[in-house]
Parts: C-alpha cells; sequence; structure tokens
C-alpha cells in the first residue's frame, strides 16, 4: 500500500443520509474474484440509466466533480453490508477519501484497510461542506486535521494504529505475523 | 479484591485477547470459528497465494456457499449449468481454493449445506463463548447464542486465514431490556422492526447490542436469531443473548455440539457467561413489547418502519425521505394496509429457519396466493429444506401456489438469479429494504413470515391476524 501523509482535493456531494454500501456497489457486481474494476460500477443505479447511458443530473456525471478525490455525504454512511468491494469501487473510481458525520463501522474498518480515509466530522462542518460542493480542501493524516477553504480547521477522530499504518504504507497482516509468537502462547494457554 | 461485574461482552472479549490493546495499537483478539462463504473470499485466499501463506487452523474454518448458488433444483443438482457465468466461477473458485489450503467445504451439493448463518446453529458449530466472524455482515445472527459473532471484510478474512486473529479495538456495550409478551401475530421479527425503528439504522454504531428481559428469554432459539440477526440493521456489529436452557437444549445432541465430558465441561463454562448482576453498559435502553403489532417497512432501509395498521409518516422538506418514497412509489400520509403486493419472498438468514416456514405454512394451511403474486419459498438450508419436507410444508407452499427451492440467499440480495422485477412490490422476509437490494428498481417491504404468508394470500399487505384461526 502506498503511504498517505496529505490529501489536497475538491468534494464531490451525496447529501444523502443512510448511504448503504448495496448502493455504492450493487450486488450483482460482487460476482467477481478480483477486487479490480469495480469503479465503473461504483453507484452503479444512481449514475447509469436502464440502457447502461450516464445520467447527466447524477453529481459524479457532471463535468465539475471529474476528478475529485473526496467524496461528502450525510450521515451514516457505508451502512448495510460488510462488502469491501464498497471501498475497492471508490478507491478504483479515484476516492481517496469519505467524508460523512457518521460511517459504519465495518465499512470504516474496510476503508482503512485500503487506504481510503474516513473523516468523521462535526454536523455544522459536513453542512458545511455539503452546502459547497467543489470546495478545495485539505486532509492532512498526521494532524487529523481537515482544513476547508474558509481557513477553517478541524480536527478529526482516527485511530491510532490505522493512522500510523496509513501514514507508513504498512499493511497491518505484516504486524499481525509479528505477533506469532503471542499468538502461539495463547493457543497453548486456552 | 473482587472483580468488577462485567457484561458478557466483555468475558468473551477477555477471554480472546491475544494482546490487549493499548493507545498505539488495537488488541490482538483470537478467532474461535472463521466461516467463509464464496463472495467474500476469493481476494483473501489470493492474498495468502502472493505471500506464500497456509491458512493456519484449517480445523477452526469451515466454507459454504450460499450468496451467488441458484435455488433452482436442476442448477444445483441437475447437471444444468448455473445461469450466471460469474456465479458459477466464482463457485469453482471456492472449491478450488478449499481444496487447496485443506479448508473443510460443505459445497453446492452437500446435504449440510445452507445459509452460512443458518448452518452454523443448525450444526452446534457455534456455541456460546466463541468468537465467530465471517465476511458477511449478518454474522451477528450467531449472536443468539451467547457467541462474539460479527462481520469482517474480506482483508480481515485473508488476517483470519492466516493468522487466526483479528486487530480489533473495543466496542462499547448497548442493553436492550425487551419485557412483557408479544401478543398473537406479534413475532421476534416485529420487535427487531420495531428495535430498529426506535433507535434508527444509525443506533448502534460502535455498539455491542446485549438483548435482555423476560421477552427475549421466553423467544426461542429461532426467534433469538432472528433479532441478533438484524442488529446490523441498527449499526451495531454484534448482538447477543445470554445462554440459558433454551440455549443447551437447542445445543445438545447437535452434530458438532461437544459430546459426552466435552459438553459437561462446556456447560460449566457457558453458565459463567451472562453478563454479571451490576453490569454496566454504555447504553440502555427499555422496550415494552406488550404494545407491539406486526411490522412493516415502507421506505429503503430497515428503520423506515411502521405497525401495518399505520400511516407513512410525513416528513415535508425531507429531501432523503421525499427520494425513499418515490423510489417506493408511496405517498406520505397514506395507509400501508392494503398496498398492492407483486411478489412474497420467504427466506434468508433473518428468516428461514424451520419454524418460519412452519409459521407461514399454518397461515397458508387451505388458502391459494392470491392471483398475479408471484411466491418464492427457500429455506435456509438443505437441513431445514428436508425437515419441511418431512412435515409436509412444501406441499403446503406448493398447494397454495408458491414455488419451493433449494436453500441460499436467493432473493434476499440480487446476485444469483433470483430477482424482483423493476418497479415491483415485494414482501420479503428478509433483511434490507434498500434500493435495489432485491433487483435492479424492487420495492421491497420487510415483514414476518406471518406477514408475508397473509400478503401472498391476498396480494396486498395485509395484518396476519386478519387470516390467522382461532
Amino acid at each position: 500500500m502506498e503511504p498517505i501523509k496529505t490529501l489536497h482535493s475538491r468534494t464531490a456531494v451525496l447529501p444523502a443520509t443512510n448511504i448503504d454500501t448495496d448502493q455504492i456497489i450493487p450486488a450483482r457486481f460482487l460476482t467477481t474474484t478480483t477486487r479490480e474494476g469495480l469503479g465503473r460500477n461504483l453507484f452503479a443505479d444512481w449514475r447509469y440509466d436502464a440502457q447502461g447511458t450516464p445520467r447527466p443530473d447524477f453529481v459524479l456525471n457532471r463535468p465539475e466533480a471529474q476528478g475529485c478525490r473526496v467524496l461528502v455525504a450525510g450521515r451514516n454512511l457505508g451502512c448495510g453490508s460488510s462488502r469491501e468491494h464498497a471501498p475497492w469501487a471508490l478507491l478504483d473510481y479515484g476516492f481517496r477519501a469519505v467524508i460523512s458525520t457518521e460511517i459504519a463501522d465495518i465499512f470504516r474498518s474496510n476503508s482503512l484497510k485500503n487506504g481510503l480515509l474516513p473523516v468523521v466530522v462535526d454536523e455544522s462542518t459536513n453542512r458545511w461542506l455539503i452546502e459547497h460542493p467543489g470546495a478545495e480542501v485539505t486532509i492532512d493524516l498526521d494532524s487529523a486535521m481537515l482544513t476547508l477553504p474558509t481557513g477553517a480547521r478541524v480536527q478529526f477522530p482516527i485511530e491510532a494504529f490505522s493512522r500510523y499504518c496509513l501514514l507508513n504504507g504498512i499493511d497491518e497482516l505484516g504486524f499481525l505475523l509479528g505477533r506469532m509468537g503471542e499468538i502461539e502462547a495463547y493457543e497453548r494457554r486456552v | 479484591m473482587p472483580r468488577a461485574p462485567q457484561t458478557m461482552f466483555e468475558k468473551v472479549w477477555d477471554r480472546h485477547l491475544v494482546t490487549a490493546e493499548t493507545a498505539d495499537t488495537p488488541a490482538v483478539l483470537y478467532v474461535d470459528l472463521h466461516l467463509i462463504h464464496e463472495v467474500t473470499s476469493p481476494q483473501a485466499f489470493a492474498v495468502l497465494r502472493e505471500r506464500g501463506l497456509p491458512v493456519r487452523r484449517t480445523d477452526l474454518t469451515l466454507a459454504t456457499m450460499d450468496h451467488s448458488t441458484p435455488t433452482r433444483t436442476e442448477q444445483v443438482f441437475g447437471g444444468a449449468p448455473i445461469s450466471i457465468d460469474s456465479a458459477a466461477k466464482q463457485v469453482r473458485e471456492l472449491e478450488t481454493n478449499c481444496a487447496a489450503f485443506g479448508v473443510e467445504l460443505l459445497g453446492l451439493r452437500s446435504a449440510q449445506r445452507g445459509i452460512v448463518h443458518i448452518i452454523g446453529p443448525e450444526s452446534g458449530i457455534t456455541q456460546p463463548g466463541k468468537t465467530i466472524v465471517c465476511g458477511d455482515s449478518h454474522t451477528s445472527t450467531h449472536g443468539a447464542v451467547g457467541a462474539l459473532a460479527f462481520g469482517i471484510g474480506t482483508t480481515e478474512v485473508g488476517h483470519v486465514l492466516a493468522t487466526q486473529c483479528l486487530l480489533q479495538r473495543q466496542a462499547r456495550t448497548f442493553s436492550i431490556n425487551v419485557s412483557g409478551r408479544l401478543r398473537a401475530g406479534v413475532t421476534a421479527k416485529d420487535l427487531i422492526l420495531a428495535i430498529i425503528g426506535k433507535i434508527g439504522v444509525g443506533g448502534g454504531t460502535g455498539h455491542v447490542i446485549e438483548y435482555r428481559g423476560e421477552t427475549i428469554r421466553a423467544l426461542d432459539m429461532d426467534e433469538r436469531m432472528t433479532v441478533c440477526n438484524m442488529s446490523i440493521e441498527a449499526g451495531a456489529r454484534a448482538g447477543m443473548i445470554a445462554p440459558d436452557e433454551t440455549t443447551y437444549a437447542y445445543l445438545s445432541g447437535r452434530q458438532r455440539a461437544p459430546k459426552g465430558a466435552d459438553w459437561e465441561h462446556a456447560l460449566e463454562r457457558w453458565k459463567q457467561l451472562p453478563s454479571d448482576a451490576g453490569a454496566r453498559f454504555d447504553k440502555e435502553i427499555d422496550i415494552d413489547a406488550t404494545t407491539l403489532e406486526p411490522m412493516i417497512t415502507y421506505g429503503t432501509n430497515p428503520g423506515m418502519v411502521i405497525p401495518i395498521s399505520g400511516a407513512i409518516p410525513v416528513k415535508k422538506g425531507d429531501v432523503v425521505f421525499e427520494k425513499a418514497l418515490a423510489y417506493m412509489g408511496l405517498e406520505a400520509g397514506a395507509a400501508i394496509k392494503d398496498q398492492l403486493v407483486n411478489v412474497v419472498f420467504l427466506g434468508s438468514c433473518t428468516n428461514a429457519r424451520l419454524s418460519d416456514l412452519r409459521s407461514a405454512a399454518n397461515l397458508l394451511r387451505g388458502h391459494k396466493v392470491a392471483k398475479g403474486v408471484q411466491m418464492l419459498v427457500v429455506p435456509g438450508s438443505q437441513q431445514v429444506k428436508k425437515e419441511a419436507e418431512a412435515e409436509g410444508l412444501h406441499t403446503v407452499f406448493i398447494e397454495a401456489g408458491a414455488e419451493w427451492r433449494e436453500s441460499g440467499c436467493s432473493m434476499c440480495l440480487g446476485m444469483n438469479g433470483d430477482l424482483v422485477p423493476k418497479g415491483q412490490y415485494s414482501v420479503s422476509t428478509s433483511n434490507r429494504n434498500f434500493e435495489g437490494r432485491q433487483g435492479v428498481g424492487a420495492r421491497t417491504l420487510l415483514a414476518s413470515p406471518l406477514t408475508a404468508a397473509a400478503c401472498a394470500v391476498r396480494g396486498r399487505v395485509t395484518d396476519p391476524r386478519e387470516l390467522m384461526n382461532g
């Protein structure tokens, strides 16, 4: 995994609350055995009509949303299914961070393990972001700080170990494998 | 000094700590049972291959296939090809991976195959006090026996395959205390839908729920599984119910449950599990079961739920709410009763155990599925199917005009060929009414097996109590 330090991007905004992982990547695209190529079906049922033509009114199909690497959404983003295909699809599309007032547990965990930054902010910050699509934001992982174009700086919570792994491009499996002595000791103990 | 009173979750957590969490590192948590299936495992096996790692504890790993498998008998047993090529490939890949890594697989034609969350308890491998994980959010189901069971992503599936451990931060605890008796026609499904309606689809985020109280104690194991199953629909990764005599009677004699002296030892351990008197929960609510009615959803998440006699709420100016109703083709303020129904799905890890099929069959007996309604009955496992057939339940369904299928996730999620057509209304005993969950443009109303059967008979949303005998 590539280390992540700072991310600077305009935002794309989906104001809906409770965006579930079935919307992020519908189940019919899960009959895959790899993690590549899911981006073209990201938000498929919102993004395309029945003929597969992009709906011009959908946020991600608008010209101003092209190249945005930060997705802002309403409360409880990523609820529902544990499918890791959701962060894989967001990353494959080009997103590197998601911002919401609340991010569902499994989706947040899956995101952190793939280098998609889950940024949880307070209500008023999120409201400002939703009202200002395309805002240029900076996310600094080391200081866990989101900076808005107004200059406002918002600290966001991020689990210490996940941050360390993301900053250094370390994957967690390596860490777990390094604990094999303790794991074997546990197995002898129980 | 006496130990501080602990919750059941804290006891199970503490007993599985390989290393405790610190400010800088999460806990290393040992996993007693890892269930895997065809959809969320291929990329994890790929990581093992890339790194040249074996599956560390094949004896604690069990695989089956359920999500993308067909339910038509000719495709399961008759030699007909699986109609979706990519699904067929996924099934083959799980077979190959399990053979290569030495993992026991209950494969497509196994008599022990079924939905992963049905076969765990049914086989007795799901046991109190175990840590159980699976790459599926409805792993919370297994908490019904007093296990700590939760869904994980595919990266974590790889971690568990390679190390039998997960990196985890300790969750907060949430007590949901339910008192009073459920009225006739009101089921465990209605109870959990009412709970989700009350606390919301994010109400349990960051928490492990323990369902407590006399109403929960009075539920049988199938009903407890229905309740724990939908914990994730309230945002909680896990739901737990303390083991008791009901649990022990259920597990005793099951194929993979402990036997003889092992059973006695296990029982001693299990009896230590319930939360201590005075244990403190981070959050607590009380629910009065006596006032509950059959519940049904009207929107696009499980928290958008009302009593079946109720009206759809009016939330003027709430864009998200209005978008959900537009998708559903329903009007704010309208009654849900008598809403047209096109499809009825009886199945899923929420409600496809034997007692679910029995309750629907009892209501259907002597009735016909309304003209123009498609009813699909999909048992949760091949074992449930066999037991239902021994009781003649399949005859009740078939004579009423329903289809009787092989086990699997089926119409709960549109990835195996069982789909609700665009724009149609489906009353479903499954767990998610998200947009497109049952097929592109499908409109899902979640309800109990009893309510689903009543809706099938009338072809309209119907209070099952109107059709219940006596």
